[in-house]
């Protein structure tokens, strides 16, 4: 089944105004370009939820889409601070955002039980921690087994996330939908999996015979995608293996972009709802622009997979 | 014992080397005799590679973003750099870099950051301030909640120490020591905090049960300068030795062959 829509099309069909929204991409692999679009088509009142919230997400709270945010690590990488997440938190400026704080390993899990529809799933993290009490979703169970000194044991355990919809973004799918990633490949299986709905943006749309020639590189089969969009470089300003680096400068850069709202709103008029596409976001940033993050060859050696004689 | 009497001519004036410099080296010296650490970007990355390259040839750093056994062309500019990837040993998804890596016992020191920390090694990167109006929003534990109650044991790297760092009351407790989870019945795997590495000293601690004390100063630093830039009733080992300093050996390496673009060094 031929899946491949355009990124417009995508987002007018699987985000609505109130859905929660799982955005994954660990560093690398980030899906800014649907960030962009969400921004673009003014969507309101969305429940994100992203391990790492940075720059997108910060750009998505400044166009005025999310109302409430599920994250583990609320910073621009080890560039510096979100201005508009550290305004909406600590001024409720221009609008309060409702932010339930995890660790990182509490947010794979609530993916991890969310893809296995589980109640809840344990971890040994948060015992003396305060972020219980701020996160009401953080509560301690005793296990049904007794410890390694037959003693009761007590563990945290989180509940499940099922998004309305989790957006990825990959190296390449086929048209139904098989996403293979290399690199760091994250979160983004089990996000998806935790959702009703799965989009998946790409670099590049193969032929099935590219997968298929290495099955193990597939980290998303097919019957997990809803839609699957060709946008190259949508991944800017995180990169893609492969494909092109991490654009450190704008990482830099958005410290001071986004102190100022004034320079932030004027930012996301001239490279968000003044361009069309990312199509046009790419080309107006410019090929010598492309050039400066071009990556060389480092081919990995193929594999036998045999077939029968 | 090491003294400023021991400084000899090849040894690098203090004023010479910048405070990265200086955590840096100090903090690979503690990596001597372990074999795997997990690393974030910045002084944990210089640490440990300066480490590699003098006390510890064996060690492992393993990345937060998944990747073991990395053997970088250039210094990482982030955790989830591409250098990290290509020519790596390998790279794992985040359930099983978490769940199976670090829940699963096989880190012997997490490095770990922080805005505030106790006397028993709890750490604050959540906010300085009420959680609900904070003054200042901090990005929050990111996996620190996780290197803590896992790890074997925890260094931790302080740029900056003074009272309202090295604190009595923590505003908030994101990432608890082993002593807080034990007092709600929660059992951790390592022992916690066990050595903080600062611009002032050296503190430590063994384990569970115990607070951090004082047990080295850098040259020049007095035992009450770090008592008055201490927020609590600071512990005094019976014996405060003076760190060596970085010497011209170290401070070559970390120049030349860990961070020659000078991405983290400042």
């Amino acid at each position: 089944m031929d899946k491949t829509m355009t990124m417009r099309e995508a987002i007018s069909s699987f985000v609505h105004d109130g859905d929660t929204v799982a955005l994954e991409g660990f560093t690398h692999l980030i899906p800014t370009a649907a960030g962009h679009e969400i921004i673009r088509q003014g969507r309101r009142d969305l429940t994100v939820v992203r391990m790492t919230a940075d720059i997108v997400v910060d750009q998505m709270l400044a166009a005025g889409c999310v109302s409430r945010l599920v994250s583990s690590f609320v910073g621009n990488s080890s560039a510096g601070s979100l201005g508009e997440l550290r305004r909406r938190v600590e001024k409720a400026d221009p609008e309060p955002l409702v932010f339930e704080e995890y660790s990182h390993y509490g947010m794979i899990c609530r993916y991890l039980a969310g893809a296995q529809r589980l109640p809840f799933y344990p971890l040994r993290s948060y015992g003396g921690s305060d972020l219980p009490a701020v996160n009401e979703g953080l509560r301690k169970v005793t296990s049904p087994y007794p410890g390694p000194d037959d003693e009761p044991e007590q563990v945290y355990v989180v509940p499940p996330v099922n998004p309305d919809v989790t957006i990825i973004h990959a190296q390449r799918a086929d048209r139904s939908g098989n996403t293979q990633i290399w690199g760091l490949t994250g979160v983004q299986a089990e996000a998806v999996y935790a959702a009703d709905k799965a989009v998946v943006v790409v670099e590049e749309i193969v032929e099935d015979e590219v997968v298929r020639s290495d099955p193990n590189r597939t980290v998303i089969p097919a019957h997990a995608v809803d839609a699957v969009v060709a946008c190259p470089r949508g991944a800017h300003p995180s990169f893609a293996q492969g494909y092109y680096d991490r654009d450190n400068a704008f990482y830099r850069a958005w410290s001071g972009i986004s102190k100022d709202p004034d320079r932030l709103q004027a930012w996301l008029k001239e490279w968000v709802y003044d361009t069309a596409d990312h199509a046009e976001y790419v080309s107006k940033l410019g090929e010598e622009f492309w050039d400066s993050l071009a990556v060389g060859e480092a081919l990995s050696l193929p594999v036998n997979y045999g077939r029968r004689l | 014992m090491s003294t400023e009497s021991t400084v000899t001519t090849e040894t690098t004036h203090p004023t010479e080397m910048t405070s990265s410099e200086r955590l840096s080296v100090v903090a690979s010296r503690e990596l001597a005799g372990r074999r795997t650490v997990f690393a974030g970007i910045g002084l944990p990355t210089l640490a440990a590679s300066l480490a590699h390259l003098t006390v510890a040839p064996r060690l492992e750093i393993v990345y937060e973003s998944g990747v073991c056994g990395a053997h970088p062309s250039h210094l990482p500019e982030t955790i989830a750099d591409a250098v990290l990837i290509t020519g790596a040993e390998a790279v794992l998804s985040m359930p099983a870099l978490f769940g199976y890596v670090l829940q699963g016992g096989h880190i012997d020191v997490g490095f770990l950051g922080a805005a505030q920390i106790d006397k028993w090694g709890n750490l604050n990167t959540s906010v300085i301030g009420d959680w609900d109006a904070p003054k200042v929003r901090l990005p929050g534990s990111g996996g620190a909640v996780e290197v803590m109650a896992n790890s074997r044991e925890v260094f931790v790297v302080m740029r900056r120490h003074d009272p309202r760092s090295f604190t009595e009351k923590l505003d908030f407790c994101t990432t608890p020591g082993p002593d807080r989870a034990l007092e709600e019945g929660v059992r951790p795997l390592g022992t916690g905090v066990t050595r903080v590495i600062t611009e002032l000293g050296i503190l430590a601690r063994e384990g569970v049960g115990e607070e951090l004390k004082l047990v080295a100063v850098h040259p020049g630093v007095t035992v009450d300068q770090v008592r008055e830039n201490t927020g609590w009733d600071l512990a005094v080992a019976d014996t405060v030795e003076t760190v060596q300093p970085p010497s011209a050996e170290e401070l070559r390496l970390l120049r030349e062959d860990v961070d020659p673009d000078r991405v983290y060094l400042r």
